[in-house]
Formats: structure tokens, sequence, C-alpha cells
């Protein structure tokens, strides 16, 4: 009772990095708060799938093994979670900030009435005190123990915020892919399996989504494990802008990424944006071409080993996170950088 | 045969330019700088809408806003592409809701309208991003979901049938749900269509139905502040830790002293 819970993604039988990251983290909160952690597993033919989850430190494992639980449908994994909630009052719950979970976790925090926060980039425990209103309807100081602090970036990225959700259980919260880092803890970590009757926890009026046809591609490319990126911000001007990257990024063998400003321009595809709503990545080398460096940026890639910061305005925020900050334009400092490294690596 | 259409909007202080004035002095965000606009993914869902009007004749869209009265001025707009009805959900008690109290007193007022087959609203909207309302909503009505939906591909009433293709991680799905349902519409759906301007002029000085908590009789422990179970406990604008940097010109020798270094500490190459 009252243990952390992560809710485990499954594309087929493999459970999404996503996950296996949050497990690790879930593993660290429930270390803090003296409690167990344990996963919760929904889909069809999973045997032997816990083996993939309890090296990052899970104590329990429950399995919801049956036809037509993949692909994922909305109903019938929120009655296996909210009916499973119901019986183990989690406190915490995390899920992956993924299309998956972001079509779950609202359904959940509606069924549960508990708090939901999303795109969390740091969570912690922590305790404070807060101002309610007494019986009398006075307002007085309430101190809450263990709390979980919901940290995210908020309003475009111009703040950070801290969200608790002290009277209400589970306090849930996504978050996105790349944003924990996932570490085995032990490969011979004992934990427990639940298999539980699927009939009992949905009813069969939950299947009335069909899934006619579905096409997962391999990603086109890998942000996440390039070494080095090389990203445009709306200072690259524009998709004529973008090619000059993706030149120097084939030199060095680099990935191409983008600020979330670039994508909204529709200068390159969403799925190569950077930060709190687009990829986290701690390449060893980031190359920030033309980006101010708005925080929701920032967050996904402070992390990287060296930052180099291409910009023609010498005032943008990100330069104060920056390694190397070259005061110039793309037009003319990307072709320099190009020229050079084909001149050295000779 | 026609349908019943609700569309949910919001009006939201544009956060994708955020300027350097955004923020106050003391830290706080200065809505002031941000002009409010309908959301913009609110508007791909209102195409969608518009599209099954068009392609079901009697077909009637009603839009529904919560938000200060200020915030009418997005039914306005969506009546000028092509809605029919709008209602204003606005009431002092209702301010300062989260998600889950906002999606509590929207399907009150959905459940008020009564006859619907089908809810569209953005995925998301841009002042949070959470996508959370359009989930919400469905669950406390009873409702399933498509959520990231890029198009309806078909809307039979008679069957009680929906086929729409959505958006997933790594790809696209196309799915079969029944009616009513709730549809979340992605922002790589189609664009809303312009204005009519004859719709304009005739509906410049439209005025618009306002409903308050207890028009949509609204559970006081569920609205507003004391609906939502999120509380934000802290709010910190941001101060990036300078660190030590190098500082270089765009100059040819400037560029290849970088290039150089990065190369004999195998940082690159």
């Amino acid at each position: 009772m009252n243990n952390v819970f992560v809710y485990c993604e499954l594309e087929g039988n493999k459970v999404a990095d996503v996950s296996l990251e949050l497990c690790t983290k879930g593993r660290k909160l429930a270390n803090q708060l003296g409690v167990q952690l344990e996963a919760v597993l929904v889909g069809t033919g999973l045997d032997g799938v816990e083996k993939q989850v309890i090296p990052f430190g899970v104590d329990r494992v429950h399995i919801f093994d049956a036809e037509g639980l993949f692909p994922y449908t909305s109903l019938p994994h929120t009655s296996a979670v909210v009916n499973l909630f119901k019986e183990e009052k989690p406190q915490i719950c995390l899920l992956g900030a993924t299309v998956i979970g972001r079509d779950l976790g609202p359904r959940v925090s509606s069924a549960l009435h508990s708090g939901l926060t999303a795109d969390c980039t740091q969570l912690e425990i922590g305790s404070f005190d807060m101002k309610v209103k007494d019986a009398e309807g006075n307002m007085v100081d309430k101190h809450y123990e263990d709390q979980l602090y919901q940290i995210r970036p908020a309003f475009g990225g111009s703040i950070i915020a801290t969200i608790v959700n002290p009277e209400h259980r589970p306090q849930m919260a996504t978050v996105r892919d790349g944003v924990m880092k996932k570490e085995i803890l032990d490969e011979n970590y004992k934990g427990e399996v639940v298999k539980h009757d699927v009939a009992k926890y949905i009813p069969t009026t939950d299947y009335v989504v069909k899934v006619l046809d579905r096409h997962v591609e391999k990603a086109k490319h890998n942000l996440k494990g390039a070494p080095i990126i090389v990203a445009g911000g709306y200072g690259v001007g524009g998709p004529e802008g973008f090619n000059l990257l993706f030149d120097l990024a084939k030199e060095l063998h680099a990935e191409v990424g983008a600020s979330r400003a670039a994508v909204d321009a529709g200068w390159i595809d969403h799925d190569r944006q950077i930060g709190q709503t687009g990829t986290t990545v701690r390449p060893k080398v980031y190359i920030a071409c033309g980006i101010s460096g708005a925080i929701q940026h920032v967050a996904g890639m402070k992390d990287s080993g060296i930052i180099i910061s291409i910009n023609s305005d010498p005032q943008a925020p990100i330069n104060q996170i920056a390694d190397y900050i070259i005061n110039g334009t793309i037009e003319e400092v990307v072709p320099k950088l190009i020229k050079y490294y084909k001149k050295n690596s000779k | 045969m026609s349908l019943k259409i609700i569309v949910l909007a919001k009006q939201v202080p544009d956060t994708r330019n955020v300027g350097p004035d955004a923020m106050t002095p003391e830290g706080t965000v200065n809505r002031a700088a941000l002009p409010a606009v309908f959301n913009p993914e609110d508007l791909n869902a209102l195409e969608q809408a518009l599209r099954l009007k068009d392609a079901n004749p009697g077909s009637t869209i009603t839009m529904l806003t919560m938000g200060l009265p200020k915030a009418a001025e997005v039914l306005k707009e969506g009546i000028y592409r092509g809605a029919d009805e709008g209602i204003l959900i606005s009431d002092r008690p209702l301010g300062g809701a989260d998600t889950l109290a906002t999606s509590y007193t929207l399907a009150q007022a959905i459940k008020k309208v009564g006859d619907y087959d089908i809810i569209l609203c953005g995925r998301q909207a841009i002042d949070g991003d959470t996508a959370q309302v359009g989930p919400q909503v469905a669950e406390k009505l009873g409702l399933t979901q498509i959520t990231y939906t890029e198009e309806i591909i078909s809307l039979d009433k008679e069957a009680k049938k929906i086929v729409a293709r959505r958006h997933i991680d790594g790809g696209v799905e196309t799915v079969e749900g029944p009616l009513p349902i709730v549809v979340t519409v992605n922002g790589s759906a189609a664009p809303c269509r312009v204005r009519n301007v004859k719709r304009v002029w005739a509906n410049k000085n439209r005025e618009f139905t306002t409903w308050g908590a207890a028009d949509i009789e609204a559970d006081p422990a569920q609205i507003g502040k004391a609906g939502s179970p999120t509380n934000v406990k802290a709010v910190k604008s941001i101060v990036f830790k300078a660190k030590e940097n190098k500082t270089l010109t765009s100059s040819d020798a400037d560029v290849e002293s970088l290039i150089v270094e990065l190369m004999e500490s195998n940082t690159i190459g």
C-alpha cells in the first residue's frame, strides 16, 4: 500500500525506454520515502516481460495479459490502472509523457480525482507548509511531509513551476522520453510477479475502439543517441538556413535538432524538436545555431558536454551556459566551420 | 444525416512569441505583453467540425469556451468561420481551476447542451501544453476518446461509428470508435479555413449566452481552486548560472582556431 507505481508502456512485448527511465527515478523516490516500487504492464503476450523491468529495482510487477490489450486503447488500459489503484492506493504514479501516457494519465486522474502534472523535468520529495482553510473557514498553516514536487517549465518556458497535490492521491506526473536516466540497479534484483485476472478489472464493454491499421516506423534519426548535435533556432532564418546545418551535420557525423520556434515556424520536422516538449538530449557536443535559449529548450539540452553557441545577439540567454560563443550570423559562421573542418581533417 | 457537434475552444496568451518584455522586473509573467489568441489546435478542431458539417448538411456546431468575458472573442471568431452557436462559461468561482476542475466545468456545460454526437477540441493549449482537458472531459462524460487526431476519415451517425487517423509515437494509426465520442485534434491536422466575409458582417455585433456555475449545476467543491487537486507551490524565473566561456568572433582565424582546438582534444572528428 502507498507505494510508488510506474505505468510501463509496451510496443508488442518490449517495454519502452521512457518507462525504464521512470523505474530508475521511481526507485530513488521509493527509497527516499521508504516504500516499494511497483510496475504495471498491460498488453498481449507478455510471458517473461517482468525480466525487462525488475532489474531496475521493481519490487512488484502487475501484469494484465489478454487479447485486445495491444495495441493500446484508452478504456481498457484506464480500467486496469484505475481498478488496481483503488485496491493498492499508490502515493505516486509516474507515466511517460508519450502519446499513450498523455491519453491514459488524464483519464486515470479524472476517475480518481487526483492531480496530474504534465511534462515534468524534475521530480523531488520535499516537505512544506501551506495555507489551508480549517473547519471554521479560517486560513491556517498546515504542514505536509514527504510530498512529490513536480517541477516543470511553464508559460512558454519563461518560468519554472513547482506543483504539489497535497490532499489527493496518487500524485501523478508524466515525464518525457530521455529526461530521466535509465540505470539497471541489480541484474539479480528480486521482484514479485502478480498476474491479474483481466476480466475482473476490465469490463468487456471497454473494448469499443478498434485499431484498423497501424504503422510504426523506426525513427528517421537518432537525436537521443547522437554524440554531436547541430541545432537551429529562429535565428537560422528559414528552411534554407537549415540546409546549411544539415551540411555541417553531415561533415561532423552529427544529427540536426531544432528549437520550438523553428519547428513552429514550419522550417523543420516536429520530431527534431529539442526541449521540454520535445526530445531531451545529452550529446558530447551541442552546437546551438541562432537559438536564443528559452528555458523550455535549455531544459532539453543543458546536460550536453560542450555547448557552442553561434548567435548574432551577444545577449542571447543561451550564451550564459555555453562553453564557446561565436558572435556572428549562421550564413557567415556555419560555412566557415565546414570549410575549416574539411581542411583540418585531411 | 445531420450532426450535433460541440467544439471546445480556449483563449490563450500567445506563448509562442515570448519576447524580452514577457517578464516583469519582479519576475512574474507580464500578461499584457502577450496577445490573447484562439488556441491554435482548437482551430484545427474547428476545421474538422466544419468538414463534418459540410459533409452532413443540417448539422450544427456549438462552441463552448471557459474563461474571462473577453474569451467570447474566440466564440465570435468561430462563428465568423462557420460555427452556429457559442456559449461562454464565465463566473468568478470558476477561476483558478486546474485541468481537472476545468474539465468538470466543461463536462457540466456539455451536459446542459445535452444533445451531441461528437465533441471536438484541440489536443492541447499552448499556455500549459498538458493535453489533459480533452481526455478528462471524456472520462467525466463516460465517453471514450480519440486523441492526437489528424483527420476524421468517416462518420456514420446511423451505425454510430467514426473512423479517424491519429498520430502515435513514431507513426500513425487508423482507429474506429463509437459515437458519441471526444476527439482531440493535433496541430498536424488541416489548418482552419479563414473567416467568411458575409458571416463577419452578419455577426459583428453578436452577443453570446453566458453560463455561470449555477447555470450548469456545478458542485462548488469541484470547480475553481477548490476543485483543483494541483497547487502551484512555487514559481521562479530562471537565472542561468553563467559558466566560464570563450567568446570568439566570426573571423576565419577564430573559427579555425576553434575547430583545431576541438579536433586536438578529440571532441570532434
